[in-house]
Order: structure tokens, then C-alpha cells, then sequence
């Protein structure tokens, strides 16, 4: 498939994750819309690694068969932070709701005084 | 249409729908299960671009284990859809504005991109098999493997001391 | 031997650094000395020069590049021809016999103060010096800029008073008026000629280049610059404040030098004023104008130091209508046998001031003949010659320049009579009244209370530092009025003496062919207007008829005012009407007042009150205001909501990819 389909999917998936981090007030939901912007980017990080295989070994002469692997382990670590960050994540979440026993994200406005 | 193609596209619209089904509704754990939906459409492009290694390492990961997690919190705070907190509806809608405009200036931005009709190889390839994602992650980038151990240490660390109680 | 002349101003700029710089451990017969010596040695080159310019001109290799902007050259050279050494043996000649007479004149002052008076003399020697000897129209400038400057500062120089430093700002103030419109002739002559040297600017080719707009602009620039410096319409109205300095300065500065600036720079530039005789009529003019009206208000006068200041005034017209009528030779004449007897007038009237112990006033004065018998004789001697009697000097200077009025216009010749008859009138008045008839020194009279101010105003840097009260100077001349001391009377024989035979440099045609040395003497430098205009030789016949009847008119007058004034009574008339009007100097300063001063003040006010405080500190303030302003109204965006941060972030994001790839 031509690269750009991929872009534009990438972007769409994206521009979703964006939206529902504005729109919803609930940390969890937002928490997973971030995800969700990870996953996009790693989706377009892939294809970007096979299209860069292909450029570099055009019709069967393989000249470099590891072009382009640096984009798959660029997403396993990606993958790595993800889960690390999900832990921490939701750590705080959950001793958020401790104190205020809601998770609406309204109430973090602490950050005024 | 190849049958490589008709999936793509299958694919796509259930990645898609499944996002914008997190996003809308209304019920957390509505959304939770949705999009463990896009995660396994988006697993189904890993794998049709044959990067196997990361197609599988996604359900594992982040469907498997992040995505539980999630609903373990979820069902820990008893979330349903009556409790759910509504924002304002103005900001709701400059939310949504400008997550349209973002698309839009991207979309824009990338349209005239060089690339735009270099092909994604899809299919085959080796270069997503797992011995050779093995070998060069184990001799290339070995110091980011290692590093990443610390990172792991510190996040469970963390994880632990937040949720002491007290 | 050129570079004789650098030492001419070259001793001067010494003494002044050494006196000023250390007047604090000076003795004051040692700055007195300094001071004079160096005057004496600046004399003695010049005099060498004068010898040696027997042919031609001597031009002096330039000293260095003074500005060098792409093709303007100006460097700062010197030049000496027949009119520069003229000037400078006259400057550095009678600035000597002045020197000499100011150290017993200012003996009553403090050591250190006597070294500053000094200094600042040879500071305008110096200065003065620069002026006649500049090659170019920039070091006249420079040269022009520091006698008024020291016009100023020896003006004020008893600075406690602060009357006599209004009278200095003054003085400052109206010669700056001139000195713009130097300067902006000097640019225009720059503009169109790229350079300023006079030799330059007064050869065929320069002026080829100048239409006649350029030169009757550039000449009238040039001589409203004259009239700041040399007292004339309009801008004469310093000259009698600054009466205010010490009297030997008044002598040197207002008398014989500083004031003839103006017409030693007219006179250099004569080849530029013939060819604009428009200007020439406006000069013409004006210097009889103000002739005219110094005399008549010189007439009223009662300070002796004031009518001397108006009769310098006065014959500074007539110099200025010679300029104009085309009798160069005749205002150069004038100007040196003026500097002979005016500043033997003013020692001569500082003497008589020394003598009553600081009492200017001539109401008070009278039969002074017999207490001081020099200065009685060089003072009469003076008179005769301001007169334009026979065989004096006044008298040949004057003759020339009436006889070039009456060759130009009949009309100026009646009028410049008319002051003649008006300066014998005065002068002998104030002959007559200082030294003649009885000593009023110790009567009480009504006029008495009204000009206490006279002798008020003259305080002195004496260790009582009050001003002398009116009963103070009434106690002092109770005492016998005394002859000076042989330094101050030294200086007025000798300036007698040339006041006696200075005119018989220039012994007109008629009298004697060829006797006419100094028209000879100044050919070469008016060699260009002399080829440019046509003279008009007056009959001979008719020139002696018109000099005895002038000569027959001015003596009857003399001795007219000598009969009126000797038997002069105090506590007379109190001035009415003309009388009055002419004794308050025609208003005219109050008219000043009114049209410039009172203007300018409101405007002054006007901008500080409004301007300043409204919309200059509104302006500074409302900056920080509308600092203050912004800054609590962004804060507001600080609310403590996270969705609304990052809202802000992705529109931000949103407007970077804009600005990034679109624009």
C-alpha cells in the first residue's frame, strides 16, 4: 500500500486520541486516549520501517537486509516506556481518588494555589 | 483488490471505529473493551506488514496486560456510566474544534510530503522476523535493553511507594 | 620664520593654562606677570612679522587635517597677510597696554581670583588671535566662539552678583543668535564650493560657481553673524549690560578688539560683498541706523561706563557703514584709530572710577581737573579724537568714511553728519561733567535715592563681601579723589599718543598725494572688490568744502555742550517725555521682553506643565501601567484546570504546524 494511506490513518487515529483528551473529564478516559495516540505513532513507525525496506532492496537485489529495523525497535521501546508509564499512571490515579473519591480531573485544580 | 488489501481496509475501519468508540462513550468500561478492539485491529496491520515480533508483542503488551490493568482499575472504582462527570458543553465543543483542526493541519502539512507514494512493503520482508530484530537489538542497541531494566525498576518502585497507604 | 606665527597665539594659550590651572599658589605680582609678559612677547613677533611682510603674504603650512570628509578638506592653517597683521599688532599691542593697566586695577582682588581674571584674559587673546589668523572659515569660527565665550566669562567675572551674570547670559545668548547664521553660511558656502579656505573660496573660479542668490544669502548670514558679535541692530542690546565686567575688560573686549570681529570678517570677505550690493545697502543701513540710535540714547546717559558702551556702539555703525558704501580701507582705518581712543577712554573712565572709590555715576562726579590731572589730559585728548577733530585720528577715519557715503549717497552723508555732531555733543557733555565745574562727590541729592542701585550693584570680592551701601560710597569720596598709579597711567599716555598720530597712517589725497599709507598698505586685500566696483571720485574742491563745514559744525557743538554741562547742578530735572524716552534706551529692551523673552517663557512653561508632565510621564507611566495591566489580566489564564492546559497546548500545536509549513 502506498505510504500515504498509512499517514493518514496514523493521523486520524492521532487526532482521535487528541480529541478525547479534551473532551472527557474523566482521568481514566484520557489516560486511555493517550495510549491510544502511542499506538498511532507506533502503527506509522512500522510502516515507515517497511517502506524504508523497500526503497533499500527495490526488486529482489538484497542489498541491505536490515534496512529499516530501526523503526521496529524504536516501537519496542516505545512499547517499553508505555507500559512503565501506564503503572505510574495509574499509581496516582488511584491515590487520587483515595483523597477526593472522584476522577474527575476538574478537581485537580490545586495546581492554581 | 488483493485479499491483502481488503484487509487493510477492513482492518482500518475497525481500528477507526473502534477509536472513536472509546472516545464517545459513555460507560468506562464501554470504552476499555472498545479499545482493546483497536488494539487487535491495529495488530492485524503489524502483522500484515509482517513486522511479526511487534504485532504479537502489542496483543501481549498492551491488550494483554496494559488493558487489564485498566479494567482492574475501573472495576475498582466502580465506574458506571451515572457517575460519569460531563464537561462543559462549550469546552467540549473547543475540544473537539480543535482536535478537527489538528487533523486538518496535518493532513495539510503532509499531503505534499516527497514520500507520499513510496510503498510500504507489505507481506514480506524480513526485516520484522524475529531473529533479526533479535540480533540487532542484542548487539546495536544492547545499552538501551539494559538501560530499560533500570527504567522498569524505578516505574515499580514508584507504582509501589504511590500506592502505600499513608 | 613662518613658524614665528605659531608663537603668536601660542604664548597667550600658555599663560592662560598656567594661570588657570595654577591660580591657587600664584602670587599676584607673579600672574600679573605671566599674564602681561606673555601679551608682550605675542607683540614683539608680530611687530617681526609685520617687518617681515613687506612683500606679499606668508602662508603657513598647515598644522593638521581638522576635517576630512571625502572631498572637504578643512585643516587648520594659519595665514598672514597685510589685514591679519594689522589686526594682530593692534590686539596683541593695545591688549599689552591693557594687561599693564589691570594689574594695579584689580590689585584689590584675592590672589587666586586675580590669576583667574588673568587667565581668562590671555584665553581671549588667544582666542582673538585664532580668529584674525585662521586661513579658513572654521578656525575663524573656533576663534569667533571663544572671545564670545570669554566675553561671558569675564563679563560675569565678579560672579557673586547676579545681576552681572544675567548681563553675561545675555551676552552669550545674543552672540550665539548671530553665530547660527555664521554657520549656516558657513554650510551654504561649503555646499556649493566644498571648501572654506579663503583662498579658495575668494578665487575667480569658486566664485564663477556662486549665482547671486547664493551670495546675497551667504553675505546677509554672514553679517547678521557681525551684528551678534559687534552690537548692532538688532542684536545690540548686551554692549551697555555688559558695562557690568571690570573696566579694562570692557576696555579690550568692547572696545578695541572682540567687537571688531565682525568687521575684520566683513572686511575679509570684501570681494563677496561687492558683488552683492543689496546686502551692501542693507549694511550701509543698518550701521547708520544704529549709529543713529546709539547717540541719541548715549545722549541721556548718566553712568559714565554706559556712554562710553553706546558710543562704542555707535562708531561700531559707522565702521559697519563704510563696509557698507564699499570704503573698506576706511572702516579698517576706523577700526584701528577706534581701538586707540575708546580703550583710552575706558582706562581713562576706569581711572576716574578707581579715583571715587567705584562711584560711576556723573551726576556725582566734577572738577576732577585738578585731582587728576593725567587722566584729565589723556581723557580730552581721547574726546578730540572720538570727535573727529583735527589733525586727531578720529578725524581722518571718520572724513574717509563720510566721503565714501556721500560718493555712494548724499543722503548717508547728511545723516553720518548728524551722529558726528550727536557723538561731539555727548562726549563733550560727559567731558564737561566728569571733569569740569565743581566736585559734586559729597552733595546729597535728590536723584541720589533713585540710583543707589549704581553704586549697589558694584560688589567686589573684597573680604566684606556686602555690596557697598549707598552711605559707603558717599563716606569713601568724602576723601580726596587721588591720581592713579603710574601702572594704570603708563597705558593712557601712550594711548594718547597714538590716538594723536594714528590718523596720520591715512592722510586722504587732498592733503597730501600718496600720503594715504595705509590704503596703499591694504591694496592687495581688496584688490578683488576694487576690480569688481567703480569708484566714485568725489570732486576735490567739493570734498574740502564738506570737511571744513563738517569740522566748523562739530567744533561749535563741542563747545556748545562743554559751556551747557560745566556749571552742571545736581538734583536737576527729572527726565520727561523724549528725554525719557531716550534715557530708558528707546524701550527696546523692554520690547525684547515682550516679543521674545515672555514667548518663550510661556512656551517653556507651556511644555513643562503639559507636555512633560501629561504626555511624556503619561506616556512612561502608561508603559508600566499597561505592563501591570496585561500582566494580571494573563494570570487569569492560570486557572488550575488541566483540560484547560492542554487545550492551549494543542492549539498551540496546531498553530506551529501552521506557522511552520504554511507560512
Amino acid at each position: 500500500m502506498p505510504i500515504n494511506y498509512y499517514i493518514f490513518l496514523a493521523i486520524a487515529l492521532f487526532c482521535i486520541g487528541v480529541t478525547g483528551v479534551l473532551i472527557r473529564r474523566n482521568a481514566i478516559i484520557i489516560f486511555m486516549c493517550v495510549e491510544l495516540m502511542l499506538n498511532a505513532v507506533n502503527l506509522l513507525l512500522v510502516a515507515f520501517s517497511k517502506m524504508h525496506y523497500h526503497t533499500a532492496n527495490i526488486e529482489g537485489a538484497m542489498a541491505n537486509p536490515n534496512a529499516g529495523i530501526d523503526g521496529q525497535l524504536f516501537v519496542f521501546f516505545i512499547m517499553v516506556v508505555a507500559a512503565a508509564e501506564v503503572a505510574v499512571g495509574l499509581a496516582i490515579i488511584v491515590m487520587m481518588f483515595r483523597n477526593v473519591h472522584s476522577i474527575d480531573v476538574n478537581f485537580l485544580n490545586r495546581l492554581k494555589h | 483488490m488483493s485479499v491483502t488489501e481488503i484487509l487493510f481496509w477492513f482492518l482500518t475501519v475497525l481500528a477507526l471505529s473502534g477509536a472513536i468508540g472509546v472516545v464517545l462513550s459513555k460507560n468506562p468500561i464501554h470504552s476499555v473493551l472498545l479499545l482493546v478492539a483497536t488494539f487487535f485491529a491495529i495488530s492485524g496491520h503489524y502483522i500484515l506488514l509482517n513486522a511479526q515480533f511487534i504485532g504479537i508483542v502489542n496483543l501481549i503488551v498492551y491488550a494483554g496486560a496494559i488493558m487489564v490493568l485498566f479494567l482492574f482499575v475501573v472495576m475498582l472504582m466502580n465506574l458506571n456510566s451515572d457517575t460519569e462527570p460531563r464537561k462543559n458543553k462549550w469546552l467540549r465543543l473547543a475540544g473537539a474544534v480543535s482536535g478537527g483542526c489538528l487533523m486538518l493541519v496535518l493532513v495539510a502539512a503532509l499531503k505534499d510530503a516527497d514520500v507520499k507514494n513510496n510503498i510500504a512493503y507489505m507481506n514480506k520482508g524480513e526485516v520484522g522476523l524475529i531473529e533479526n530484530l533479535g540480533k540487532t537489538l542484542f548487539t546495536d542497541y544492547v545499552v538501551p535493553f539494559e538501560v530499560s531494566s533500570i527504567l522498569f525498576l524505578s516505574a515499580m518502585v514508584g507504582a509501589v511507594a504511590l500506592g502505600k497507604r499513608a | 620664520m613662518t613658524k614665528l606665527v605659531y608663537l603668536v597665539p601660542l604664548f597667550p594659550l600658555i599663560g592662560f593654562l598656567i594661570n588657570g590651572l595654577m591660580r591657587k599658589n600664584l602670587s599676584k605680582a607673579a600672574s600679573g606677570i605671566i599674564g602681561s609678559g606673555t601679551i608682550l612677547a605675542s607683540f614683539v613677533v608680530s611687530v617681526m612679522l609685520f617687518m617681515q611682510l613687506q612683500g606679499g603674504s606668508i602662508s603657513v603650512p598647515p598644522l593638521f587635517d581638522f576635517i576630512h570628509i571625502d572631498q572637504i578638506h578643512i585643516p587648520f592653517a594659519f595665514q598672514i597677510d597685510q589685514l591679519s597683521s594689522l589686526f594682530l599688532l593692534v590686539i596683541t599691542g593695545v591688549g599689552f597696554l591693557i594687561h599693564l593697566y589691570s594689574t594695579s586695577y584689580m590689585k584689590e582682588e584675592e590672589p587666586h581670583h586675580f590669576a583667574r581674571y588673568f587667565s581668562y584674559l590671555n584665553l581671549f587673546v588667544f582666542s582673538m588671535l585664532l580668529l584674525v589668523l585662521g586661513s579658513n572659515f572654521v578656525v575663524m569660527f573656533i576663534g569667533w566662539e571663544g572671545v564670545g565665550l570669554c566675553s561671558y566669562l569675564l563679563i560675569g567675572f565678579w560672579f557673586k552678583n547676579n545681576n552681572y551674570n544675567n548681563a553675561a547670559k545675555k551676552a552669550f545668548i545674543m552672540n550665539r543668535i548671530g553665530d547660527l547664521a555664521f554657520l549656516i553660511a558657513m554650510f551654504w558656502m561649503v555646499a556649493k564650493l566644498g571648501s572654506l579656505t579663503f583662498s579658495e573660496v575668494f578665487s575667480e573660479d569658486s566664485l564663477a560657481l556662486l549665482t547671486t542668490t547664493d551670495i546675497t544669502g551667504i553675505t546677509l548670514l554672514l553679517f547678521i553673524g557681525a551684528t551678534g558679535k559687534s552690537a548692532q541692530i538688532p542684536l545690540y542690546t548686551w554692549l551697555p549690560d555688559a558695562m557690568a565686567g571690570p573696566t579694562p575688560v570692557s576696555a579690550l573686549i568692547h572696545a578695541a578688539t572682540m567687537v571688531t570681529a565682525g568687521i575684520y570678517m566683513i572686511a575679509r570677505s570684501n570681494v563677496l560683498y561687492t558683488m552683492a550690493p543689496v546686502t551692501q545697502q542693507i549694511v550701509a543701513v543698518i550701521g547708520l541706523a544704529t549709529a543713529l540710535l546709539a547717540a541719541t540714547i548715549a545722549f541721556k546717559q548718566n553712568d559714565i561706563k554706559k556712554v562710553l558702551a553706546y558710543s562704542t556702539v555707535s562708531q561700531l555703525g559707522y565702521m559697519f557703514l563704510a563696509l557698507g558704501v564699499g570704503a573698506f580701507t576706511g572702516a579698517v582705518f576706523h577700526v584701528i584709530t577706534h581701538a586707540f581712543f575708546k580703550a583710552l577712554l575706558f582706562l581713562g573712565a576706569g581711572s576716574v572710577i578707581h579715583a571715587m572709590h567705584h562711584e560711576q555715576d556723573i551726576r556725582r562726579m566734577g572738577g576732577l581737573k585738578k585731582y587728576l590731572p593725567v587722566t584729565h589730559i589723556t581723557f580730552l585728548l581721547g574726546c578730540l579724537a572720538i570727535a573727529g577733530i583735527p589733525p586727531f585720528s578720529g578725524f581722518f577715519s571718520k572724513d574717509e568714511i563720510l566721503m565714501g557715503a556721500y560718493a555712494k549717497n548724499p543722503l548717508l552723508y547728511y545723516l553720518g553728519v548728524a551722529g558726528a555732531l550727536l557723538t561731539a555733543f555727548y562726549m563733550f557733555r560727559l567731558y564737561a561733567m566728569t571733569f569740569l565745574g565743581k566736585f559734586r562727590g559729597n552733595s546729597h541729592s535728590e536723584s541720589h535715592a533713585n540710583d543707589a542701585q549704581v553704586a549697589d550693584d558694584h560688589a567686589t570680592f573684597t573680604t566684606d563681601e556686602d555690596a557697598h551701601g549707598s552711605h559707603n560710597a558717599d563716606a569713601h569720596s568724602a576723601h580726596q579723589p587721588h591720581e592713579s598709579p603710574s601702572a594704570m597711567t603708563i597705558p593712557l599716555v601712550v594711548l594718547a599718543l597714538l590716538a594723536v598720530v594714528g590718523g596720520f597712517m591715512g592722510i586722504p589725497e587732498i592733503f597730501m598725494r600718496g600720503g594715504h599709507w595705509l590704503q596703499e598698505y591694504l591694496a592687495p586685500v581688496f584688490a578683488g572688490s576694487a576690480a569688481r566696483s567703480t569708484p566714485h571720485a568725489i570732486d576735490h574742491s567739493l570734498e574740502l568744502i564738506l570737511m571744513a563745514v563738517s569740522t566748523v559744525l562739530i567744533i561749535v557743538v563741542c563747545l556748545l555742550a562743554v559751556s551747557k554741562f560745566r556749571k552742571y547742578q545736581s538734583g536737576e530735572e527729572a527726565s520727561t517725555g523724549l528725554g525719557k524716552f531716550l534715557e530708558n534706551k528707546w524701550y527696546i529692551d523692554e520690547l525684547y521682553d515682550t516679543i521674545i523673552v515672555k514667548p518663550l517663557m510661556w512656551l517653556a512653561k507651556f511644555l513643562n506643565n503639559i507636555i512633560e508632565r501629561y504626555v511624556i510621564d503619561g506616556f512612561v507611566n502608561g508603559v508600566g501601567r499597561a505592563v501591570q495591566y496585561s500582566g494580571r489580566q494573563i494570570r487569569l489564564l492560570q486557572t488550575g484546570q488541566v483540560g484547560g492546559y492542554i487545550l492551549l497546548m494543542v492549539i498551540c500545536v496546531i498553530l506551529f504546524f501552521v506557522i511552520k509549513f504554511f507560512l
